[in-house]
């Protein structure tokens, strides 16, 4: 996207820039006041449709408010911003009947119906557009400027409109939004309580066709579904409370709103939305990269360290069985001792090793790797995790010997030192796992560091 | 009076593929994902004429099928790596393409002949002005609209896909873990339909603009599917009614004067409203029957 930036460019253009933002055109302080609430209010009314899993009823609505726009136009032969906004609610509320009304009485699903009307109504009002174009009536150019969007094409009327329905939603979400929150979360539940979904739902919808038709002239019609959708899906990723992603949400969708204000105003000929969507979906990707807990990134690196730590325990765990197989006598194993008891890629396991040794859990030498003391306790501890573990399936869960050891395999890097506890206390401190091998007790001089490296792993 | 033909010949055409293309998406639940792709194929051909700087069918049928399965693959991707919703991610991936499109043609709007108007709409109307001219520009012969070949030939592969891969697609489509357990690569028919979608908006896009396009994909498919028993009666029945839509869109847009593909997908949309109607009428009917009949037979 950079190098088509730079092509706006022109000499002149920061000129431009400084001028925008010592706000001496009071014509963009409005637009640019206006495309905020915009971005905000639509993308807090986006989150509710997103959580009622109805993430594209915009694009549909957008698309259904076509028609309402040109027989508005037709019908009353004015261009006044309110007339226009109510043509536009009128068909994009025919839209949201059609699409709840087709799959539950006919066999059409829900996805074909909602495709359904957007096509259709969007090619009804194309039909109307071109009409209006044919016949000899006046001020009718700017009307295809909804498609795209012109944020410098709004007067100062429809800016006026566009900032009272936004704060009208709003304060309409804040003050309804405990219902909507349980609406949104636990449609049954709110049921059972007695509060008249149905009027909660049909306010809603009510609020999403009215940021949606106010959006039009900013965003488009084609376009309006992502700035309902992409902010709310990226605040998703950054938080798991409503109220915090509401606030990332907004914020994204305004500071959107933002950027593609400067570029319209920049190089009037482009058309905003796409600007919109654009900026949207980088903050997006970064959202999804680089959000911590849920972005990829974080996830990617959390992945890896449990694997590495997967790995690492299960060395130590075979070390340990050699030591335990010659008789408890320290003395180093080579790689095909290891590779003798775990199967691992030779690559794989030389890693490992080595970030063993970096840790000081094995010492390296000529004759091969062999436990130090940490590392003897902490393997000592981990074979006690798995067969206590082992002894706990068998014992309470009825599992044949033969049965416990790949489950254990695997819970033993997850057991906490409470559960390793608890399972002694369960099982009155036995000595010897279902296979008849020794349980090492290891507790009395467990040493303090290696607790605390258990712990911190154990996420 | 040769150019109504040539138009109506296009027309059909693309509504005949759209409408077999469509059925199958109606079936295996993917309507949305045919909007998606009808919307970003438009990056598609964008980047195919500034890489290219050529409009030939061959470069603009690469570009829209590469973007197009690009598109299924990535919001794939993003409902399962990025723990979305599988609308929310065809919605975020659809969108973002189209505005790049459009941004990409405003940029390079004198270079590009797109525009945005074109993009919606389609020209259907000029249709019959760029030609195919075969050999000299002067004493070659006129082989008829270049959209008209496009369609054809894109009408051509999808007739013949569904054809020879009848069996096939019939099971993916109608039992898709029977064709898993059966050893049927699942996810390559996917990307096949996609590819299959693909080809036929960019082939359309000419004709009626990447939007209208979804009218033509899902409409006549879900009268069909309204009415029909079997899948092969649903495929006839579709390609009748977009034909159905064809003949009267042109009617309406003659005696509107209004556009005539746009007329074409309000037509489709009132010959499914009125085969709802229909069934609604019937149903009622049905119901009132049996209400006047069941106390009888609890006698």
């Amino acid at each position: 996207m950079q190098a088509e930036f730079e092509l706006l460019n022109a000499p002149g253009s920061w000129e431009l820039w400084l001028e925008f933002w010592r706000f001496e055109d009071m014509n963009a302080l409005w637009v640019l006041s206006g495309s905020i609430l915009l971005g905000i209010s639509a993308s807090v009314i986006g989150a509710f449709a997103f959580l009622r899993r109805r993430s594209l009823i915009g694009d549909a609505l957008a698309h259904a408010a076509l028609p309402g726009v040109m027989s508005a136009f037709l019908l009353f032969q004015t261009r006044d911003p309110v007339v226009m906004f109510l043509g536009a609610v009128v068909s994009s509320f025919a839209g949201f009947f059609m699409i709840d009304w087709l799959p539950k009485h006919t066999k059409i699903k829900a996805d074909a119906a909602l495709a359904i009307t957007l096509s259709f109504f969007f090619a009804l009002g194309l039909m109307l557009l071109s009409y209006i174009q044919g016949l000899n009536v006046e001020n009718k150019s700017g009307l295809d400027k909804i498609l795209f969007g012109q944020a410098a094409a709004m007067s100062q009327q429809d800016i006026t409109l566009l900032m009272y329905v936004t704060v009208f939603i709003l304060l309409v979400v804040t003050l309804l939004f405990q219902k909507l929150r349980l609406i949104a979360f636990n449609l049954n539940y709110a049921r059972t309580l007695g509060i008249p979904v149905r009027f909660y739902e049909f306010t809603l919808a009510l609020l999403i066709v009215m940021s949606v038709v106010v959006g039009l002239q900013l965003v488009g019609v084609v376009l309006m579904a992502a700035v309902l959708l992409t902010p709310v899906a990226a605040a998703r990723f950054w938080s798991n409370q409503l109220t915090t992603i509401l606030v990332v949400a907004g914020g994204l969708g305004a500071f959107s709103a933002i950027i593609s204000t400067q570029i319209s105003y920049l190089a009037p000929a482009m058309p905003t939305g796409p600007w919109m969507v654009v900026s949207l979906a980088l903050l997006f990707i970064i959202s999804l990269l680089f959000a911590p807990q849920r972005g990829l990134v974080h996830r990617y690196l959390q992945q890896r360290a449990l694997r590495f730590k997967v790995a690492q325990e299960n060395i130590l765990r075979t070390l340990y069985k050699l030591y335990e197989r010659g008789d408890f006598q320290q003395r180093p194993f080579n790689i095909g001792d290891i590779q003798a008891l775990r199967a691992m890629p030779t690559n794989a396991l030389k890693k490992t090793l080595k970030r063993l040794c970096q840790q000081q859990l094995i010492e390296d030498s000529v004759n091969g790797f062999r436990l130090t003391e940490a590392g003897l306790q902490q393997a000592q501890q981990l074979t006690r995790r798995h067969r206590l573990w082992e002894n706990y399936l068998n014992e309470q869960m009825d599992l044949p010997p033969d049965q416990v050891h790949t489950q254990a395999e695997r819970i033993e890097h997850l057991l906490t030192e409470e559960q390793e506890q608890q399972l002694e206390m369960e099982l009155a401190n036995p000595h010897f796992d279902p296979h008849g091998r020794d349980i090492p007790q290891g507790d009395a001089e467990r040493q303090p560091g290696v607790k605390a490296q258990g712990g911190k792993h154990d996420q | 009076m040769i150019s109504d033909l040539w138009i109506l010949a296009t027309a059909s055409l693309v509504a005949v593929a759209c409408s077999m293309v469509g059925s199958f998406l109606i079936l295996r639940r993917q309507s949305l994902l045919g909007d998606a792709i009808s919307h970003s194929v438009l990056l598609g051909i964008v980047l195919a004429f500034l890489a290219t700087d050529s409009r030939s069918l061959p470069v603009m049928l690469s570009g829209a099928v590469l973007i197009g399965l690009t598109t299924a693959w990535l919001s794939d991707q993003l409902h399962k790596t990025g723990q979305l919703q599988s609308d929310a991610s065809i919605g975020i991936v659809f969108t973002l393409f189209f505005a790049v499109g459009v941004i990409l043609i405003s940029l390079y709007a004198g270079d590009i002949d797109l525009d945005q108007e074109c993009v919606l709409y389609g020209e259907i109307a000029f249709v019959p002005f760029d030609t195919v001219i075969w050999g000299d520009l002067k004493t070659g012969i006129d082989l008829g609209p270049r959209a008209f070949w496009m369609i054809l030939i894109v009408f051509a592969a999808v007739l013949a896909s569904v054809v020879v891969f009848y069996q096939r697609l019939q099971t993916v489509t109608f039992h898709p873990t029977l064709a898993v357990s059966l050893g049927i690569n699942v996810v390559f028919w996917h990307y096949f339909m996609m590819t299959l979608v693909s080809m036929t908006t960019v082939a359309s896009f000419d004709a009626v603009g990447a939007i209208l396009v979804v009218a033509l994909l899902v409409i006549p498919a879900s009268t069909a599917y309204l009415l029909a028993k079997s899948l092969k009666q649903m495929l006839w029945m579709a390609a009748g009614f977009a034909e159905l839509a064809v003949l009267i869109g042109y009617a309406l847009a003659f005696w509107l004067d209004s556009s005539i593909s746009a007329s074409i997908a309000v037509s489709a949309g009132i010959v499914l409203l009125a085969v709802v109607v229909q069934q609604q009428f019937y149903q009622r009917r049905l119901r009132t029957q049996t209400a006047i009949q069941s106390p009888l037979s609890a006698n």
